[in-house]
């Protein structure tokens, strides 16, 4: 079926002109919203696999929440994003001879016999009617691998001791509002009677 | 999910309950009565340590139990370190809350922090899977980094936590890519059917040795040894003394512990593969940080170096893939450990008033100011160099028996004299404390508590000297050597 090849090719080019983007505009925001792109597309092959699931999960949570933080931070702090780049070309020779190494190890890997040779992994068959991808899912997350996925939930938990930890503070300086004393005042804090002697107009 | 189950991990629910329980309490407390917590944090460990000693699983050297579905593991390696992390964590407790009312930073924070990260060790020391190995690490790691921003006003503290951040996450990325390779070449995140499905791959595996790289990259990151070192000084030197002490001690023994399960119980089979890579990491460390050590002026810097090297030593014992290889290196970390933590531990005896004793000039003439606490560094040096009867001496003899078992005499040889160039800069704080005049008189001051666990923290660095057979022989023990 070509149209299968069609969808898998357009989006993983979309997704890899993308990806180079990211890294290679200079404004942020454009970078924060290459990524989206890359994102979506990614999200797209995951449906040809037929992982609903995962692909409306990496579009709810990436895109929906993560990058429009991501564009949130961009925006609200305003990075000059120039100074960061000055030890660009210094590193360059350095960086390159990591990344050439690198690149051939990849290959080297790749090209390997028998690992990644065309139809050593064939397509899964498709998903009977009715096929739940959340349930199957579920069904994993809590039997299979309870104990990490409540251990991602205690990692989350010291996340949030570890945000309030590093940002809370008081600050003996800063005036606040304490409701409750406010409410509890009583009316001689607030109110002193003078008493004066009425004065003799002298006009009239 | 059986009862079984939560009797396995019940050390680890404990400290979770515990954790919890102290993140509601401090609300209630008020400032002065902090010490509630701390109360609360040596009853944590005491009773986990019951927990774990009390479990009868029929577990010895070489059996073992699993729960849920082979996530984690129990055996006697981890019961072992468990049992020595809540030991060293309760000594760190002991000097940490000294130094942070002496700082003015004593916040249940550092507990909540400190006992998660705990958490994180114990569920690293029982990963039997992939995914677990990874979260476990990265529960210690984030407790890590916001302790080491923990005095918020201090911008070398947050430059390092920012270091440690980027560089650990790097470390963190390296590994799950390692990771994902494997699983790619096997099919399995479990560890044993990892090594069931290496030992039945037949022709090349590159894809497995291509993993193996990432993995021990990661893992090389972690134990912080050259080349992936760099940040394993600014931290120490950034961090407030009492983290660093908690950073320097009981992670190190989760470490070793990782390196056991991913190297050996997953990858065995690759054992030329990666004994090859371990061995010139061994090497690197082990003379960069003696060399570097002795360049440092800063006694935190200094340490940092030493620990650099002393991982080398440690990593000297995966080398053989044996059982008494791994025994050395084990009977290694928990000693390094000890060591580690009574440095920091008189580096904050001599701390006063909210400045910390950093220089290494600090401790001249400690024998005049007080000859007790002078004779208690004195052997947590001599133990760290490596001198005989002291416990240090022990441990570098097996790991370097380890790498002669392996063969590897140019690895050993490299051990001795750099052990010997090593000897200069702690037998310099030696000489410092006895033979040069003081820089101040004043009075060192310290808790009983804290008096009482330095004392027993420098009298252990000499008695597991004399009486090292037993710890051995427990270590050697839990791989059923």
């Amino acid at each position: 079926m070509p149209i299968f090849e069609i969808v898998f090719y357009a989006f993983s080019l979309v997704m890899l002109g993308a990806a180079v983007m990211v890294i290679t505009v200079r404004n942020p925001v454009y970078a924060a919203l290459f990524l989206v792109l890359t994102f979506f597309s990614a999200a797209a092959v995951w449906m040809l696999l037929e992982v609903e699931f995962l692909a409306i999960i990496l579009i709810l949570v990436y895109v929906g929440a993560v990058m429009v933080l991501f564009l949130f931070v961009v925006m609200m702090l305003d990075i000059n994003v120039d100074p960061l780049k000055e030890g660009f070309v210094r590193y360059l020779p350095a960086g390159i001879i990591v990344a050439l190494l690198m690149a051939g190890e990849l290959l080297m890997v790749v090209w390997s016999k028998g690992r990644f040779e065309a139809g050593s992994y064939p397509l899964p068959a498709p998903n009977p009617q009715g096929y739940s991808n959340t349930k199957e899912v579920g069904e994993v997350l809590f039997t299979q691998y309870l104990l990490p996925f409540e251990v991602a939930g205690v990692i989350l938990l010291v996340a949030i001791i570890a945000a309030v930890a590093l940002t809370l503070r008081q600050r003996p300086a800063v005036h606040r509002q304490n409701p409750s004393l406010q409410v509890r005042v009583r009316r001689d804090e607030r109110i002193r009677l003078v008493k004066m002697k009425p004065d003799s107009r002298q006009d009239s | 999910m059986t009862r079984m189950d939560f009797l396995l991990i019940a050390p680890e629910l404990w400290i979770l309950t515990m954790t919890c329980v102290i993140l509601i309490v401090d609300l209630y407390i008020k400032e002065e009565r902090r010490g509630i917590v701390h109360l609360l944090g040596m009853v944590t460990l005491i009773f986990a340590a019951i927990i774990t000693l009390r479990g009868d699983f029929g577990i010895d050297g070489t059996n073992s139990a699993l729960a849920f579905n082979g996530t984690f593991i129990r055996d006697q390696m981890g019961d072992v370190l468990k049992l020595f992390s809540y030991l060293v964590l309760a000594i760190v407790f002991i000097y940490a809350k000294f130094c942070l009312r002496e700082f003015r930073m004593f916040r249940s924070d550092f507990y909540t922090l400190t006992l998660e990260a705990l958490l994180g060790i114990m569920l690293l020391i029982s990963a039997n899977n992939l995914v677990m190995v990874y979260l476990g690490l990265e529960l210690l790691a984030l407790s890590s980094y916001t302790l080491v921003a923990y005095d918020r006003e201090s911008k070398m503290g947050s430059e390092a936590a920012m270091k440690y951040f980027v560089l650990g996450s790097m470390a963190s990325g390296m590994l799950l890519y390692g990771m994902s390779m494997i699983y790619g070449a096997t099919g399995s995140l479990d560890l044993q059917e990892v090594a069931a499905a290496v030992g039945n791959l037949s022709g090349d595996n590159y894809l497995l040795v291509f993993g193996l790289v990432f993995l021990v990259v990661g893992l090389a990151f972690k134990l912080g040894v050259v080349p992936f070192h760099m940040w394993i000084p600014d931290v120490y030197q950034g961090a407030p003394v009492a983290i660093t002490l908690f950073i320097a001690s009981v992670p190190k023994m989760a470490a070793f512990a990782m390196a056991f399960r991913l190297l050996q119980t997953g990858l065995g089979e690759l054992h030329t593969d990666w004994s090859q890579m371990i061995s010139i990491l061994a090497a690197l460390s082990i003379v960069l940080g003696n060399l570097a050590a002795i360049a440092q002026t800063n006694i935190k810097r200094m340490l940092a170096y030493s620990t650099i090297s002393h991982m080398g030593f440690v990593l000297m014992g995966l080398l053989p893939g044996t059982a008494s290889g791994f025994g050395a290196g084990m009977f290694y970390v928990i000693v390094y450990s000890m060591m580690s933590a009574a440095a920091f531990g008189m580096v904050i005896l001599l701390s006063a008033r909210g400045v910390e004793a950093e220089k290494i000039d600090d401790f001249k003439g400690l024998n005049q100011r007080n000859s007790w606490y002078a004779a208690v560094m004195a052997m947590v040096m001599f133990s760290m160099a490596g001198v005989p009867v002291f416990v240090g001496f022990f441990a570098k003899w097996l790991v370097i028996a380890a790498a002669l078992e392996t063969g590897l005499v140019w690895l050993a040889i490299l051990a001795v004299v750099f052990s010997v160039v090593g000897a200069f800069y702690y037998l310099r704080i030696v000489k410092l404390m006895y033979f040069d005049e003081p820089v101040t008189e004043s009075e060192i001051n310290a808790p009983v508590d804290f008096r009482a666990a330095i004392s027993l923290n420098g009298i252990m660095m000499i008695g597991l000297g004399i009486f090292s057979s037993s710890l051995i022989a427990v270590c050697m023990a839990s791989f059923g050597a």
